[in-house]
């Protein structure tokens, strides 16, 4: 038990419980406040999400609806991962997600291109976006949050200019994919039959698990995964060892706005939603990939894993009592997640303390018999060696 | 003209106020990127204070009680950031993120949640204050003067007098610069480091209340603050951390962003025929081109965004 408590990954995976779970009876706080009467019922919906519906044949439908918006957050939290790595806080995510976005929407419906030519349209839209953080970053010196955030709302507004072409006539929202641009619509292989003829099931999901997969193994099992990371913990001994580390910084986040930009096509070339060409504010799927990147231990396997999570507490937000609550309550919970998950070193610190401080307890009452009650002198003593 | 002066003072303000808050923030050897959240939930607190108050009020106590509205959510919502940062040595970028989501995230469950309350059928997040607003405004012909203005001059004056004149603001940008040598002659980092991300909440807090009074007379607070906190830091970077030059900066980019509320006043601007989407544009490109040209050689507080460590050397 206490061996298993030292490895880095369960303790990371103890300290995202803890951040879920305190997350959570802070948002359930906070619903108190608002109205005392519907609180535990507004947070077990959130919970529950499409177990809101009896009928096991809508349970799969939803179930399948959640994981078609999975998708493009596991690619947003997979794009800050894989910057994060490299020391880059990639928050720029947001705008490269709508970039891929608006490359895949206007490449389907104004210039009548297949799902594949799309796919990559996104691709390329969204590294465009990070290289004009990275090349700042690396040659200017730009702290990349903050140009990040600037591409953000510029690549908003830049999109809803460009797709006010190709919108409805009657409503601010983009042209249906599926009756006007039938061929960029993504393939779904029959795996809509698998969620009970969910249309939007594409796919999109087993790609975006592929991926994560695929960044795993570069990270951890190439040298070019080594030589990011080894940048990412110290640019200078990188520059040292002879490591393009300019090079690095920028293709990391070539390849982090990448992911993010097929995100962006992976939602919107399933039809599930329509582009809202008069939308003042950054859509949150970027920043939510933020809440599950850091949720998900900075693991790419984690990831897949805490963006469902993310995920399924926003879609379940729609569940609760609008006459009581607003849907809004879940972004609160996850922003609370990731304000928690700012406290995961700490965490890891006081676990890492309580196991030191056990093993000397064990140690000094004799190695056979552990007994419940230490001497208190040792006790004193481990205390003090505890807030070293 | 006198559209664009008026809209451009008033930005310039509201960036001066929160790029002044940073400013103080980074000298303590703290990055404020939460700015953004803490001026929403200021101007929450702000606009839910004029709400309440009635039009009839004086327009003395109306600002005034205004202004200590805003200004205590801004330094009760930083505290998030400070214990966070200061106190448990969290990475400030996450934590600055996580108080920027939050902000919006809770500013919008309050409002809607306060709005709901008041009435069943209202699920909005707009607050109005339409008729205790105008006691922020003063009419000098037909330019519109707006207490503002003043009020980030005041703040301009108190904190160049604050850092470069008193005692505690030298010792503050001793914290941001080399915090193990501020404490060897006995000052408190820790203290220290919390005045300055507490001053930048209440900074944060007036900004945030006079950006949405610059405009219509409802907000609604899903919208946040369109990057308004973020553009303050840029204003910072570019006014290389002196207050005297973050208000030469912020004027600048007043400029930009008052031209897309009033570009159509304007006939040749109406017939360039440029999209209104370029002119929302406008400021954040500049930011963009204004960092790329001035980053490489600023001089950033030494210690900034590193939690102090008193064993380190």
């Amino acid at each position: 038990m206490k061996n298993l408590l030292k490895k880095d990954g369960v303790q990371s995976f103890v300290a995202s419980l803890i951040c879920i779970v305190l997350g959570l009876l802070i948002g359930y706080i906070v619903l108190l406040f608002i109205n005392p009467t519907g609180a535990g019922a507004a947070i077990m919906e959130v919970i529950k999400n499409f177990f809101h519906y009896s009928k096991p044949a809508l349970q799969l439908k939803n179930f399948g609806n959640t994981l078609v918006k999975t998708a493009p957050l596991l690619m947003c939290s997979l794009s800050v991962l894989f910057c994060y790595k490299v020391g880059l806080f990639n928050i720029g995510v947001a705008g490269q997600y709508v970039a891929g976005s608006c490359a895949a929407i206007y490449c389907a419906l104004q210039l009548g291109w297949g799902w594949l030519p799309c796919l990559l349209a996104a691709i390329i839209a969204g590294s465009v976006f990070g290289v004009v953080v990275g090349l700042l970053k690396a040659y200017r010196n730009v702290n990349e949050v903050i140009s990040g955030i600037m591409l953000n709302w510029i690549g908003l507004y830049l999109s809803n200019m460009l797709l006010s072409n190709v919108k409805e006539v009657a409503s601010p929202y983009t042209l249906h994919i599926k009756t006007e641009a039938a061929k960029a619509l993504l393939p779904s292989f029959g795996l809509d039959k698998l969620f009970n003829g969910n249309q939007y099931i594409t796919l999109a999901i087993p790609l975006s698990v592929i991926v994560a997969v695929v960044i795993s193994v570069v990270l951890n099992q190439t040298k070019f995964g080594y030589e990011l990371k080894a940048t990412g913990l110290n640019r200078n001994a990188a520059k040292y060892c002879g490591m393009a580390e300019k090079r690095n910084i920028i293709v990391s986040l070539a390849i982090g706005g990448s992911l993010a930009g097929l995100g962006g096509a992976l939602l919107y070339l399933t039809d599930y939603e329509q582009w809202l060409c008069t939308g003042s504010s950054v859509p949150g799927m970027g920043f939510n990939g933020i809440a599950a990147a850091f949720l998900g231990g900075l693991n790419p396997i984690g990831t897949v894993f805490s963006s469902y999570f993310i995920q399924h507490i926003t879609s379940g937000g729609a569940f609760v009592d609008k006459t009581m609550y607003c849907s809004q309550i879940s972004d609160l919970i996850s922003s609370i997640i990731i304000y928690l998950c700012g406290f995961v070193l700490f965490i890891k610190y006081a676990m890492n303390n309580i196991i030191a401080k056990r093993e000397k307890k064990a140690a000094a009452a004799g190695p056979e018999a552990p007994q419940p009650e230490a001497p208190k002198p040792a006790e004193a003593d481990n205390g003090k060696g505890g807030e070293a | 003209m006198l559209l664009l002066i008026q809209y451009t003072l008033i930005f310039a303000s509201v960036l001066t106020l929160v790029a002044l808050g940073g400013c103080i923030s980074e000298h303590s050897g703290v990055i404020n990127l939460g700015l953004e959240g803490i001026m929403v939930m200021g101007a929450m607190g702000g606009a839910l204070m004029l709400r309440n108050l009635s039009s009839a009020a004086s327009p003395f106590v109306i600002v005034l009680l205004t202004l200590c509205a805003a200004v205590l959510v801004g330094v009760v919502y930083s505290l998030l950031l400070a214990v966070a940062c200061i106190s448990f040595k969290a990475d400030q970028t996450i934590v600055g993120t996580a108080v920027n989501m939050l902000g919006v995230a809770a500013a919008t469950v309050i409002v809607k949640a306060l709005n709901t309350a008041a009435n069943p059928d209202d699920v909005s997040s707009a607050v109005q204050y339409a008729g205790t607003k105008k006691a922020f405004l003063v009419k000098i012909g037909s330019f519109e003067f707006n207490w503002f203005m003043l009020i980030a001059v005041i703040a301009l004056v108190c904190v160049f007098i604050l850092l470069y004149k008193t005692k505690f603001g030298l010792r503050l940008m001793a914290c941001g610069e080399h915090p193990q040598a501020a404490a060897s002659v006995g000052v408190n980092v820790f203290k220290m480091r919390y005045a300055g991300v507490l001053i930048s909440g209440a900074l944060g807090g007036l900004g945030g209340i006079c950006y949405i009074l610059a405009g219509t007379s409802e907000w609604r607070f899903e919208n946040g603050v369109a990057g308004f906190g973020f553009l303050a830091l840029a204003v910072m970077i570019f006014g290389q951390w002196k207050p005297q030059r973050i208000a030469l900066a912020a004027l600048l980019f007043g400029f930009f962003r008052a031209l897309s509320n009033v570009y159509f006043g304007f006939d040749w601007l109406v017939n360039a025929k440029i999209p209104g989407a370029v002119y929302n544009m406008l400021p954040y490109i500049i930011s963009l081109l204004v960092l790329a040209f001035t980053s490489k050689r600023s001089r950033a507080p030494k210690a900034e965004g590193i939690p102090y460590d008193k064993g380190m050397r």
